[in-house]
């Protein structure tokens, strides 16, 4: 039973390389990220199963010198459920592109307007007086423009078409 | 009897979700069906919660596995009481979503995919409150999750993917640090029972224990939005469409507070983090409801006000007495009803005033006095004006912390009272600008001449791009139609009258009665506050005590 350093040093590594990926800002890199932060912490229940040992399976071999089944069934658990979450993340940075043309996080429009206020008062603000940069996230006239100029590459909700 | 029951609150909305999936062609019988195995989950819980409290803790094995292999559901006092509340949250909330679905006629839109993925939250909610296994707990985390993902990001909008993308994104990562805590803790005791992990986790190194206990408690206050883990929430709850955010804010935080409450009393009894988690609840009060008061629209404010109060339930969680506990409990089940119905009563807000500015709302009060009563006394709730049950949670807590006397405690009382002042000061002035002021000094009146020209054409449903009655379009409509492009684009559900303050559809009776009923309920919470504080009194001492939990799961009092 000797301890192995390559486990640690791939966990540690793919760690590293995915939290640097999951500070970008382009969401085709946070998802690249979050799948490497996936693996990593497979790896991690896996080292955390102890050392490497038989095949689990009962009849096989001896139960003293089996691996633990244990963590493999966690991290089957996990790879599904990554998977699936990466399938969706993936379904959204489609659409955010199909939309805005972009695949960025972009900046919360509505703090930087309360960040950027000049007025003590919230409610002595109207959005109407504001530069439309500055206006609410999703403030009905704030993103008119953009809405026009891709009204016929969007299938809008029903209900609203034609408006 | 629990064996039989126990599994019920996860199983039936599975199916459930299954069979709305199959009929999701016929949408009455959809919602018929959606609404009836939230009415037997409901059912269900209310006898789990009876039972619990009369005869004490019980487990399932399921599978039949014997107990430190296989996975268990434990319903204790604790979860059995989140159950009853969650159900009933989650019914009120399907059931305004069915009146907000019929009335706006959507046979197009996704309702198809709203029922099933609701059922799967549910189910996965009930999950995370039942498990007896650290495992399954995150999975049932992930399956919440997984149908929040589609929830907030229903139809798909501009706003909803920016706001979505935020949330997935943070849920991702709590998700992992969750992940990698239980690899760890496996790592470390060899198993992932938590009846068994009480016993094992104790006789750690309290270094590792601190390092095992950070973990958990990181990925839970993610979930949570406790202070410096929070700035996701008022960015990304406020887009969704109304009954979404209403059970967002009713259930997902609280799952996160419960999970909180787990690891601080069954796993990590010794407190060796409550100073660290009273300088956190200190800071998630007064810098979530300083948010809230900086707010104009009102789902934002109430987002604000949402985090705000999570300090409320970790100061009692922390303060580790069982008066702390027990006023914590309390004010979760208080909590999470409350927000739920403002939430919803955003919802009919928008509906009614066409927005949830507050500088373009005015004169609800006089427009609709059922509705200014509906905001009215779940605001005043919120704010903890007395005799209300807000009041009564408050109180609790605040006499816990005198009870426990430290300074950090007494500072931590006088920044609840502080943030229960700034509540009522962030919902009066929601009161005064949307519903006292006259209709007259509202900023949108200029908009409302045009709004009622264009009133009936665009409405969702009755228009199909030019005016029904063949009129050419006047500048002044097409003007006016670019200026709701966005808002209803990103609201399908909703009137398209960004400004438009009259001429407007009555609100539907469903969602009308669903959040009458939500309110009556929050009322009758201060009713039964009596008999509910000597629940969670008992659930708090059956915590801090951990035998009932341990004994419920390995049925003999030594653990293996």
């Amino acid at each position: 039973m000797t301890p192995t350093i390559v486990l640690p040093l791939m966990i540690g590594g793919l760690y590293a390389a995915g939290v640097y990926l999951l500070l970008d800002r382009s969401l085709t890199r946070v998802l690249l990220g979050f799948l490497l932060l996936g693996n990593a912490t497979n790896l991690l229940l896996l080292s955390g199963g102890g050392p490497a040992g038989l095949a689990p399976i009962l009849g096989y071999s001896d139960a003293e010198e089996i691996n633990d089944p244990l963590p493999q069934a966690l991290i089957l658990t996990a790879i599904v459920i990554t998977f699936g979450v990466a399938a969706f993340v993936l379904a959204m940075i489609h659409r955010s592109w199909r939309l805005v043309r972009e695949e960025v996080v972009g900046t919360d429009e509505e703090d930087r307007r309360v960040a950027a206020r000049r007025a003590p008062d919230a409610d002595e603000l109207d959005p109407d007086d504001l530069a439309p940069d500055d206006r609410i996230a999703g403030h009905a006239d704030s993103l008119a423009g953009d809405a026009e100029e891709l009204a016929d590459d969007v299938d809008l909700p029903a209900g609203s078409a034609g408006r | 009897m629990i064996e039989v029951l126990a599994p019920l609150p996860v199983l039936l909305p599975l199916l459930g979700a299954a069979g709305a999936l199959l009929v999701s062609g016929h949408p009455t019988f959809q919602r018929t069906l959606s609404t009836a195995v939230l009415a037997a989950v409901l059912t269900v819980s209310v006898a789990l919660l009876f039972i619990a409290d009369a005869e004490g803790a019980g487990s399932v094995s399921v599978g039949g596995w014997p107990v430190p292999l296989g996975i268990v559901l434990v319903v204790d006092r604790l979860s059995a009481l989140m159950l009853v509340v969650a159900s009933t949250v989650a019914l009120g909330v399907l059931v305004f979503a069915v009146g907000q679905g019929s009335a706006d006629g959507d046979e197009g839109t996704p309702v198809s995919i709203f029922h099933p993925t609701f059922l799967v939250l549910v189910a996965g909610v009930s999950n995370a409150f039942l498990a007896g296994d650290l495992f399954n707990l995150y999975v049932g985390f992930e399956i919440l999750l997984m149908a929040s993902y589609v929830l907030l990001t229903l139809g798909g909008t501009a706003a909803r993917i920016r706001g979505g993308i935020t949330y997935v994104v943070v849920s991702l990562t709590s998700s992992l640090v969750f992940l990698a805590g239980i690899a760890l803790v496996y790592a470390a005791t060899g198993t992932v029972n938590m009846a068994q992990l009480a016993v094992r986790l104790g006789e750690l190194p309290e270094g590792t224990q601190v390092l095992l206990q950070s973990m958990l408690l990181i990925a839970f206050g993610i979930k949570a939005a406790v202070f410096p883990l929070s700035a996701w929430l008022p960015d990304s709850y406020p887009t969704a469409p109304a009954p979404v955010t209403a059970v967002f804010a009713g259930l997902l935080t609280k799952v996160g507070v419960y999970a909180i409450i787990r690891t601080q009393t069954l796993l990590f009894p010794d407190g060796a983090l409550d100073d660290l988690l009273m300088w956190a609840a200190l800071a998630t009060m007064l810098i979530g409801i300083l948010g809230a008061v900086a707010q104009s629209d009102l789902r934002r404010m109430l987002s604000f006000t949402l985090v705000s109060h999570i300090g409320y339930m970790v100061f009692g969680i922390a303060l580790g007495t069982a008066a702390g506990l027990a006023g914590a409990v309390f004010y979760v089940a208080h909590h999470i009803a409350i927000q739920t119905t403002l939430f919803l009563v955003a919802g009919l807000v928008e509906r009614q005033g066409g927005t949830t500015s507050v500088h373009r709302l005015g004169g609800l009060a006089r427009r609709s006095p059922l509705l200014a009563v509906l905001f009215f006394v779940p605001a005043m709730n919120l704010a903890g004006i007395p005799p209300l049950s807000g009041f009564i949670g408050k109180l609790g807590l605040l006499q816990a912390g005198v009870a426990e006397g430290s300074v950090l405690a007494f500072a931590l009382v006088g920044g609840g009272v502080v943030t229960s002042l700034l509540t009522l000061l962030a919902v009066a002035r929601v009161w005064t600008r949307a519903f006292w002021r006259p209709p007259s000094q509202s900023p949108a009146d200029d908009t409302a001449a045009a709004a009622a020209m264009d009133a009936g054409p665009s409405r969702p449903g009755s228009d199909g791009g030019e005016s029904p009655d063949g009129r050419p379009r006047t500048a002044l409509q097409d003007a006016w139609r670019r200026h709701t492009a966005v808002a209803t684009a990103s609201q399908p559900d909703l009137p398209p009258a960004a400004g438009a303050v009259r001429a407007l559809r009555p609100l539907p009776r469903t969602m009308v009665g669903a959040t009458a009923a939500l309110v009556a309920l929050t009322v009758a919470l201060t009713g039964l506050a009596g008999p509910l504080y000597g629940l969670t009194d008992r659930a708090a001492t059956d915590l801090l005590d951990r035998t009932p939990y341990l004994t419920s799961v390995f049925g003999t009092e030594d653990i293996p």
